[in-house]
């Protein structure tokens, strides 16, 4: 018997670690004989803290435990017990269908081993067959066959721009000079993802496999990963694997007796959007301020201190080992004709089953959102789920049937993106959204291109001015204008896509853009200065509790007759709104 | 007299360096001494501005001192969409300070942050780095207790 718990920081800020502790505790009280091992994230984040038991080739997950619960369910397992109480979620046999449930449709290639494996223990990766693939391109090989491999497989960068990832490899192997670097790219930023988080925290070893497979093909003996300092646990799994990877000789000199030499180094991010983009991130590990340059020159023939660099995305590295292990050819029977393999996407905001899924490329939306997902938190209709952060864009309830490929998430206004996948429901304001991420892209704008720095800033004042009932005729156009100047012009991809946001919103509601200007209202109540609160003098009984509630004190009113707000004074914090008993719903919002 | 000196010199000979350098003097201290910037200059041989760039380009270094508990909330799309707002409100009443702002007895610190990878469980807010996640505005007193 097995006791497996998530221990990702998802895990660990959900409580995980006080339910290992509990359990622990019952097991060594009950001189119980059971492994435990702790695991990264599965994905099933709003599960979490989660259990699973491994007991006679079948799996059995306990979900949104408590300490005192999960004590409960492991004292009942020295009798050979497995209670089937609330906690339950699945049980499932552990060979066969360990995929089905709530994996449904999922194809794991990426996240193969998170939420299995001991990301903190190599022998684990070990067993589920790691570093056999790196092995076997050291072994038998030749460069010029791994690339091929990787060639076949039609892999994609998976940091957003989808670029073939053997072309680069290529680029870097025939630049002329005799050091070459790989780089993971692991600055991860856009707000809403956090698949590379997980593969980080769970799943380290194939990174770093990835990455000395990719060391051999484009001929780098050094690999670097920026890791941002905002995920301190993967930082620290990723210093431990490195560490054990060494010791077992699978990085260092002559790795499996080969004449391939390669060691691995981390340098941690400070905090800033822009080094993610591969240009200002080649500055940052060079100890500078992260600014981008102007491509070409690639980072394939000038990259880190001036020598060819190959930089890869924490997932398309992920996938390196499985594509070696299982030939190019099984991974490019999975997906879509233009859009190989699996895609992680991280599901946010007003989704059921918050969490990671990974899903064959050309999967519908709808079946991500509402059969993986669950469909909408609350009683709330879809709206709109905005992928690609704040470069890309909003798709509206039309076009939830567009596939998730390449082609066709451009052909929408957005971009595929790293894999954030924000859902909002009726209750998000699309130009309160919009100017929100162009607040975002305004300040991590490093200010080095004019169209950049003062497009986003226009911008966002446009949007601030329509969001407080101050916008103008001729603001949508204005807009639109400046949105097309700075996609043109930026020297970077910040810039070149800091408008989709603005763009993708303008095109699927632009009568709401057209309600906060002309009309002074915001259809969704979100933006105060265009919303009024009033009470309804024939539903209102005259409790005063609303009067009593108000910070400000502006609604004012005799007992037992109907309360006023005095609209000059009232700051819309909602107050009254939620204090009025529901059964009278007095206060109106319009 | 100060140790950064010390703090810095493992980092004088790598390539790029400087980072690391300023990562380790936040380690030690939860902030980057103003007077560092100038011993570190000095020991990468690069002008006084360089080294000021570098550290206030980075959203993550701050300079000049701040609270033993450095609270950071996230104000990005998916938690503001949640709700930060309250999460913000509850804990400037809480604190008695508002954003960017020190408490009096330097134990605490509010910082906006952008998204740091956890919108799994919006709202979030990290204290010293450790995420709390589905953070409501009625257990933000109790999350500061734990803050000892
Ligand atoms: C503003 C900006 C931010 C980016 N952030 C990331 C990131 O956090 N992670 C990432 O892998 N790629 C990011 N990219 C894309 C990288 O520039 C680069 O294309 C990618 O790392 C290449 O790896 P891939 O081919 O495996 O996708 C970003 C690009 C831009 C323009
Ligand atoms: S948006 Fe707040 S943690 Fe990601």
């Amino acid at each position: 018997m097995i006791i497996r718990i998530g221990l990702g920081s998802c895990g660990i800020a959900a409580g995980g670690l006080e339910v290992w502790d509990a359990i622990q505790k019952v097991l060594d009280e009950q001189a119980m004989d059971i492994q435990m091992k702790k695991t990264g994230c599965a994905g099933m984040c709003h599960y979490e803290p989660l259990m699973d038991v491994l007991h006679d080739g079948r799996q059995y997950s306990y979900v949104n435990l408590n300490p005192a619960a999960a004590a409960e369910i492991v004292s009942s397992l020295g009798e050979g017990h497995l209670p089937e109480n609330k906690y339950l979620l699945s049980i499932k046999d552990i060979d066969k269908d360990i995929d089905s449930d709530l994996f449904s449709g999922q194809v794991r290639i990426a996240l193969r081993n998170c939420g299995r494996i001991d990301p903190e223990a190599i022998e684990d990766y070990i067993d589920s067959g790691g570093y056999q693939s790196l092995r076997r391109v050291l072994l038998d090989m030749t460069a010029a066959e791994c690339l091929e491999e990787i060639k076949t497989s039609g892999l994609r960068g998976r940091g957003g721009a989808g670029f073939p990832t053997w072309f680069k490899w290529k680029a870097t192997r025939d630049a002329i000079d005799d050091i070459k670097y790989v780089v993971c790219n692991a600055d991860e930023g856009d707000p809403g993802a956090f698949m590379d988080r997980s593969l980080l925290e769970g799943d380290p070893h194939s990174i770093i496999e990835g990455l000395a497979i990719a060391g051999y093909a484009i001929g780098a003996g050094q690999g670097i990963i920026y890791v941002r300092a905002e995920y301190p646990l993967a930082v620290k799994r990723l210093e431990l694997a490195i560490e054990q990877a060494r010791q077992k000789s699978y990085l260092g000199n002559n790795i499996f007796g080969s004449d391939f030499s390669f060691d691995l180094q981390i340098k941690k991010g400070a905090g800033a959007f822009v080094c993610g983009e591969e240009t200002a991130l080649l500055a940052s590990l060079q100890g500078e301020r992260g600014m981008p340059h102007l491509k070409p020159p690639f980072p394939s023939e000038h990259g880190y201190w001036g020598h060819p660099t190959s930089i890869n995305n924490v997932e398309t590295l992920a996938n390196i080992p499985w594509i070696i292990q299982n030939g190019g050819q099984a991974f490019a029977a999975v997906g879509s004709d233009q859009s190989k393999g699996t895609k992680v996407f991280a599901l946010a905001g007003k989704i059921k089953y918050g969490g990671l899924v990974e899903v064959p490329m050309g999967m519908p939306l709808r079946d991500i959102i509402y059969d993986l997902g669950g469909g909408i938190r609350g009683d709330g209709a879809f709206k709109a789920v905005q992928l690609g952060g704040p470069s890309g864009g909003c798709i509206p309830a039309s076009l939830l049937d567009t596939p998730v490929d390449y082609e066709s998430i451009t052909s929408t206004g957005a971009i595929m993106g790293s894999g954030g996948m924000v859902v909002m429901d009726e209750s998000s304001c699309m130009v309160d959204l919009a100017r929100f991420f162009l607040d975002f892209t305004q300040k991590e704008s490093c200010g080095k291109c004019v169209q950049c720095r003062l497009g986003t800033k226009r911008m966002l004042e446009i949007l601030e001015r329509i969001c407080a009932g101050q916008g103008r005729k001729g603001d949508i156009e204005r807009l639109e204008s400046i949105a097309l100047h700075v996609k043109e012009s930026s020297l970077c991809g910040l810039g070149q896509s800091a408008p989709n946001p603005v763009l993708t919103t303008l095109k699927y509601f632009r009568d709401e853009y057209e309600a906060h200007i002309y009309e002074q209202t915001c259809p969704a109540h979100q933006c105060k200065a265009l919303i009024h609160y009033t009470i309804d003098p024939e539903k209102c009984k005259g409790c005063g509790l609303c009067a009593r509630a108000c910070p400000v004190e502006c609604i004012s009113g005799e007992r037992k007759k109907p309360f006023v707000i005095d609209q000059s004074r009232c700051t819309r914090c909602g107050t009254c709104v939620d204090i009025c008993p529901d059964k009278w719903n007095a206060v109106q919002v319009d | 007299m100060s140790d950064y000196a010390k703090i810095i010199s493992p980092y004088k000979d790598l390539p790029g360096g400087i980072i690391e350098a300023y990562h380790a003097l936040q380690n030690k201290y939860n902030y980057i001494p103003e007077d560092a910037i100038a011993v570190a200059a000095d020991m990468f041989d690069i002008s006084l501005s360089q080294a000021y760039g570098v550290a206030t380009f980075y959203s993550y270094f701050k300079i000049g001192p701040r609270g033993r508990y450095v609270i950071r909330i996230c104000e990005s799309a998916p938690c503001h969409v949640a709700g930060a707002d309250d999460v913000i409100a509850a804990l400037e009443k809480e604190l008695g300070i508002s954003m960017g702002e020190t408490t009096e007895d330097g134990k605490f610190t509010l910082e906006f942050a952008e998204c740091v990878g956890q919108c799994q469980g919006t709202p979030v807010i990290t204290i010293n780095s450790q995420p709390y996640v589905n953070v409501e505005p009625e257990k933000v007193g109790e999350i500061l207790a734990a803050c000892k």
